[in-house]
């Protein structure tokens, strides 16, 4: 499913004293099948973008278009609930979500919601589970007894359950340890291959970004200041560093390397294997040459 | 969603309001709440209505802001007159439309009421709007400080309640966050049959229950291991000061007094 915002602006608290401009004229492309991250530090403006993805927060001014359906400022939207089906978002710290007395009833509530058969939406939730990473044992326990990082797998699964087609993920990794972060991420990815779906991410790691993502987006400030593939976005880290954003590791060991040695690689290699075998490349055509 | 919502929310400005002691803020409120009762008339409602809204204009508060915030309220005042208007029934027939029979009495103790509920409100309001939580607190307890020779709990009753205030914003956000997570999860909170609406406050309460509990454990923790031991020996980093504005208020709060006894019936 494509989603697509044209020119859009959000103003929070609108006519109070609190007015906030918190977006303003962002436009980005998400075609189907798309992995995407969008970057930025706090406050520039991700997190709003994100509500505007299921249609959460209606555009002040602009034009959301979810798949077919197209959500305009100024005027009343009805039956979201399609919408909504369609794009799962998976909150930062989405454990909070958490209410019912078992894992399978939290896991099945949005499926159920979406008006699924209870029998079809327990299948799906043994096989969100499975996919989060835990054991069918834990269905029949109540949420709160789990660990911090269980519980977030419990919410992510009820997320899954619903078989959205384009997922939006806000931090999904925040506060966990790294073997953790590494799973969740790598779990994201490999549901992003095998069910075609759209991917979201909204985070501050470059890393993640530079690993995971097709295209980038850079927010600053409320407004897109950058958007293109990884490979283009990391090929100016100048500019990434004047606005205060990270250059991923690899990148920047790459760019360290060919200033020290005068060596010239050709382009911005993304993963250390990727630059490892670049690298032995280059030096075994120097050793012959 | 709830971004709307100013009950106890202050909202900063450079006004006389702003700038008064809290503990004469408090005092006005207190005495007002009294002599509003004062009134009984048209001219005395009349005096109390203009009182009103030359405070609020001193205020600086935008109204637009004020009766964005309000509106919920004013749907209970709304309320209040239409319950007066068909349950009393005293002096003249006005209306009789079947079965509903609207009294002359009825239409006046609405009017009153609703009016009396409406100025309170909007008095309160600007307390809490013009005066940050740490203010009331501080006022509040040092006006209550006699009673501590009676043994009344004064330092602890003022720490709740600044913790009750300072976590009214908080609870919000956290409201809005947790709508929006479940409404992405398909619960629809503004629309649908009644019984489901109701239903659909459970997915809420619960997560906004359970972090509050996490939330309070957590603030006590970070007291006590900050030293926190109540009120004994404490000192203020705020001092309260008072000015001759905050006699000015209670001399005006006490003119209006005056009037409405010379003019009530």
């Amino acid at each position: 499913m494509d989603i697509s915002l044209q020119h859009i602006d959000y103003r929070y608290q609108a006519n109070t004293p609190f007015e906030r401009l918190a977006i303003e004229d962002v436009s980005i492309d998400i075609p189907s099948g798309t992995y995407m991250a969008i970057i930025g530090h706090t406050g520039s403006g991700k997190s709003t973008v994100l509500q505007h993805l299921n249609a959460l927060l209606q555009p002040s001014k602009g034009t959301v278009k979810i798949g077919d359906r197209e959500i305009k400022a100024q005027q009343k939207n009805k039956n979201l609930k399609q919408v909504r089906q369609k794009v799962g978002i998976v909150f930062q710290f989405p454990e909070h979500q958490l209410f019912e007395e078992t894992v399978e009833k939290d896991i099945i509530f949005g499926p159920l919601n979406f008006g699924v058969s209870e029998p079809v939406a327990k299948e799906r939730a043994r096989k969100a589970l499975k996919q989060v990473g835990l054991a069918e044992e834990i269905l029949e326990k109540s949420p709160f007894d789990l660990s911090g990082g269980q519980m977030r797998r419990v919410a992510i699964a009820g997320v899954l359950a619903m078989e959205p087609d384009v997922i939006v993920l806000d931090e999904p990794t925040a506060g966990l340890d790294p073997r953790g972060r590494k799973e969740i991420m790598d779990m994201f990815y490999a549901l992003h291959k095998d069910r075609n779906l759209s991917t979201i991410l909204v985070t501050h790691s470059m890393e993640d970004a530079a690993r995971y993502a097709d295209q980038i987006v850079i927010m600053q400030q409320g407004k897109v200041v950058n958007q293109g593939t990884p490979e283009e976005i990391f090929s100016s880290p100048v500019e990434l560093v004047k606005m205060g954003l990270d250059v991923p590791e690899v990148v920047r060991f790459q760019l360290k390397l060919e200033e020290k040695t005068g060596m010239k690689l050709g382009k911005i290699y993304l993963s250390i294997e990727e630059l490892s075998s670049a690298v032995t490349e280059a030096l075994s055509r120097g050793v012959r040459s | 969603m709830m971004e709307k919502m100013i009950f106890g929310r202050y909202v900063p400005a450079d006004s006389v309001i702003h700038k008064m002691d809290s503990r004469s803020k408090l005092i006005i409120i207190f005495l007002f709440v009294c002599v509003i009762f004062l009134a009984n008339n048209a001219v005395t409602y009349a005096l109390i209505g203009i009182y009103t809204f030359f405070m609020l204009g001193m205020s600086r508060i935008p109204i637009r802001f004020l009766y964005g915030g309000l509106k919920p309220v004013l749907w209970l005042v709304l309320f209040t007159l239409v319950l007066q208007l068909f349950f009393t029934k005293e002096g003249a027939l006005l209306v009789s439309w079947g079965p509903v029979k609207i009294y002359e009495e009825g239409l006046k103790m609405g009017i009153f009421i609703s009016l009396r509920f409406f100025f309170l409100i909007l008095m309160t309001s600007l307390l809490t709007l013009t005066t940050t939580p740490i203010e009331i607190t501080d006022g509040l307890e040092t006006l209550l400080n006699p009673l501590k020779k009676v043994k009344f709990p004064v330092h602890e009753m003022a720490l709740m309640m600044s913790i009750s205030l300072r976590f009214i914003p908080t609870l919000m956000q956290e409201t809005d966050k947790i709508m929006k997570a479940q409404i992405a999860r398909g619960v629809e909170f503004a629309s649908g049959p009644f019984k489901e609406r109701i239903k659909a406050v459970i997915p809420l309460l619960i997560p906004l229950f359970v972090s509050s509990f996490k939330r309070a454990e957590e603030l006590a923790i970070a007291m006590e291991a900050r030293g926190y031991r109540g009120g004994e020996g404490r000192t203020k980093y705020r001092q309260l000061s008072w000015h001759l504005a905050d006699s000015l208020q209670l001399v005006l709060l006490g003119m209006l007094t005056i009037l409405l006894f010379l003019l009530r019936s």
